[in-house]
């Protein structure tokens, strides 16, 4: 109890002692704050949408084999898929219609798709819910949509795509392949690419193998390739997320630089003061510890909170200008809350440790001055 | 009782500026008197007076406070014996700036771990004795020179303190301020303080409160004079 | 109120306002899992590759998919079109030493 009311007393002179700067203090909170804040933000975005990629992309085909010419992407022929359905252990090969369109109107870029089994039949489309608020779109809307000779075809939205997230449709607009084919002018001999079911999901890499062996003009992408491209996207190694990342590291620096680069003689000379009427060294330490853990604590849980409402309750809204760049679609990232322990605890640790320790470390000189020191003086 | 005996503080021992302020001094400090250290500056007598208040070790001699050595204490003891046996008036009061008069006094019972009411109501008690009651949450910086001084008394004794330890407390005062301080002093001393004092100021040591004067010079005892 | 426990009782509040959001956390990914796997039968259903975070572009709207050509555009050193390209790096069978070496054991 004694031990308590001591640390009580201690925290009291502290917080008495931080007021007096209360303009100074008050200002390094709020960077503090703002800083771990942004970490925090950026980390709970780029983990949830990882671990939702990771989780949702577990439905996609196999193998997508795309044909190469001179380097870039070209239309598929049709045939292709009955010479891969002949290798053994392929389970089947199915052509997939599948592009972008550019709307004038309005600036956005939809991804067009023909799918397997379009139940609306011709003249229909079934758009994402991106797609609808873009363009304010209901169900029963006709909507124009430019060929590839100029005529315009016109199509009803049949159904405006909901259950699944924005994050998978936000900007699709599916309709038969007929539709397909007379809007980009693609003959029934070709097609955007082809993908492949395999028997044994162990021989995916072998099959893929194979399929190069037999049609050398092909790329085959298998499903871990798809998966993998996600454990990258908004990695710390690159572009923005670089210069924030070190922005933040940065901050913390400073904030712990100022703190260690030692004590002003006015701060040397209160210490003496403790010392001469009766505080040890062992108060004078305490005193700086909760100099130091007050703010980078308060720092750190504020900080982190507000990052996990700002992703989590308002769809990243302050990373806006950043994620949507120049598109026009943009989705509304209501990311399922995935979080890592591990990366909370790591900027528990930048955040508070490094700020404590600069604040205790240099104090400990002075605080072991003799008390009489101060009566010298 | 606290007695020196031998006691010789040499400052900076080996190095091109080693100096000793005081040589083989042999003294008894009695209790509930008013003793007086005099002497001009250099003679040793503020050194004398942090050994006196364990805030200083010797270099060589022994230091025995009511019969118990304290010598050779470890510095945690030291500090728990101080806290609770001195209290210390230094000569530029030296409060701290930007907090509060009843916050400084109350400082030195924060490390004690006494719950920070029973402290406040005894801060509150000696600001009452003192007259400060109106000024407790004023800021130091705010105060006249005679409310300062008397809030540099009231820390000093918010420990209960068996002896009083002032260092030139009179240096910059008025002569009024002075005579005050003097005044509040035999107060005390009437109360069963033991004071212990080094001063250079006449208003000081030809106080009537004052029961023994012993002279100072050149880190030695050179006279006595009791009254 | 005495200064150290106003202290006391901001963190206190700010560490249960935290408890709390992680409590939200696993409750709503609980909660999520229908939703998720509605997605993950529209990815399926359609045989869809890539979600879709950024429509300006084709290779950030669908990286695992772009090629050689759009990963760098005119010339490797190229300066990026696009604000999205900073944020989504060409994928790693892209980066893989050759093109179509990531067929050969799913480098």
């Amino acid at each position: 109890m004694q031990w308590f009311e001591r640390q009580r007393n201690i925290i009291d002179f502290t917080l008495s002692s931080l007021l007096r700067r209360k303009g100074k203090n008050a200002a390094l909170l709020v960077v503090y704050i703002s800083v771990v804040f942004v970490l925090s933000s950026v980390m709970f975005f780029t983990h949830a949408i990882r671990r939702e990629a990771s989780l949702v992309l577990q439905g996609a085909p196999e193998i997508v084999v795309q044909r190469v010419i001179a380097g870039r992407h070209d239309l598929i022929p049709v045939g292709y898929a009955q010479k891969i359905v002949g290798i053994r252990g392929v389970r089947s090969a199915k052509v997939r219609l599948w592009g972008y369109y550019y709307d004038a109107v309005s600036g956005a870029n939809y991804t067009l798709m023909a799918p397997d089994q379009f139940s609306h039949g011709e003249g229909a489309v079934a758009i994402g819910s991106g797609i609808a608020q873009s363009g304010s779109y209901e169900e029963g809307t006709i909507v124009p949509l430019k060929s590839y000779n100029g005529t315009l075809l016109s199509f009803e939205i049949k159904k405006i795509l909901t259950g699944a997230s924005e994050l998978v449709n936000a900007d699709l607009m599916l309709m038969a392949e007929t539709d397909f084919r007379s809007l980009f002018g693609i003959g029934p001999s070709l097609a955007t690419d082809i993908v492949v079911e395999v028997m044994n999901p162990r021989e995916v890499a072998t099959i893929a193998a194979k399929i190069v062996r037999l049609l050398p003009d092909t790329r085959p992408i298998i499903r871990d390739e798809i998966l993998r491209t996600y454990d990258s996207v908004f990695n710390w190694r690159g572009g923005i997320l670089l210069v924030i990342f070190f922005g933040g590291v940065l901050a913390f620096i400073i904030f712990a630089w100022d703190k260690a680069s030692g004590l002003s003689a006015e701060e040397k000379r209160e210490i003496g003061i403790l010392k001469a009427i009766g505080w040890e060294t062992s108060d004078i330490i305490v005193m700086k510890f909760w100099e130091g853990l007050s703010v980078s604590l308060a720092a750190f849980l504020g900080g982190i909170t507000l990052g996990y409402l700002h992703v989590f309750f308002a769809s990243s809204s302050l990373f806006e200008p950043v994620l949507k760049g120049w598109s026009v679609l943009y989705p509304d990232f209501r990311l399922v809350p995935f979080i890592d322990p591990l990366q909370v605890a790591t900027l528990f640790m930048l955040t508070v440790m490094p700020y404590t320790v600069a604040t205790v470390i240099p104090s400990w000189r002075a605080a072991t001055v003799d008390p009489d020191v101060i009566m010298r003086s | 009782m606290i007695t020196l005996k031998d006691m010789k503080k040499v400052f900076n021992a080996g190095k091109p500026n080693e100096f000793t302020a005081v040589r083989g001094v042999t003294v008894g400090i009695e209790d509930r008197k008013l003793t007086v250290l005099k002497g001009p500056s250099g003679s040793g007598k503020t050194t004398l007076l942090s050994i006196i208040g364990c805030m200083a070790r010797p270099t060589a001699g022994r230091v025995f406070l009511d019969g118990r050595e304290l010598t050779s204490l470890p510095e945690r003891f030291l500090t728990g014996i101080r806290r609770s046996t001195f209290g210390f008036i230094f000569q530029q009061f030296n409060l701290i700036k930007g907090i509060s008069a009843i916050e400084n006094a109350m400082l030195p019972a924060y490390p004690t771990g006494r719950p920070r009411a029973e402290i406040r109501r005894r801060a509150s008690e000696l600001f009452e004795l003192f007259n400060l009651g109106g000024k407790a949450e004023a800021r130091i910086e705010w105060l006249s020179g005679g409310e300062t001084q008397r809030v540099a008394i009231a820390r000093a004794l918010i420990n209960a303190p068996a002896v009083l330890i002032a260092d030139e407390p009179t240096a910059h005062l008025d002569s009024i301020l002075s005579r005050e301080f003097m005044d509040i002093m035999a107060s005390l001393k009437r109360e069963g303080m033991t004071i212990v004092m080094a001063s250079h100021d006449p208003i000081v040591y030809e106080s009537p409160a004052v029961d023994r004067i012993i002279e100072m010079r050149d880190g030695g005892v050179v006279g006595e004079v009791a009254s | 109120m005495r200064k150290s426990t106003v202290l006391f009782i901001t963190q206190g509040v700010l560490l249960v306002l935290l408890l709390a959001l992680f409590v939200h956390a696993a409750v709503a990914t609980r909660n999520a899992a229908s939703r998720l796997e509605a997605s993950r039968s529209m990815v399926a259903r359609l045989g869809l590759t890539d979600l879709c975070l950024f429509t300006d572009a084709r290779y950030s709207r669908h990286p695992s998919m772009a090629d050689l050509n759009t990963a760098f555009q005119d010339y490797p050193m190229s300066f990026e079109h696009f604000p999205s390209g900073s944020l989504v790096p060409p994928p790693p069978h892209l980066r893989a030493r050759t093109v179509g070496s990531a067929a050969k054991g799913g480098r």
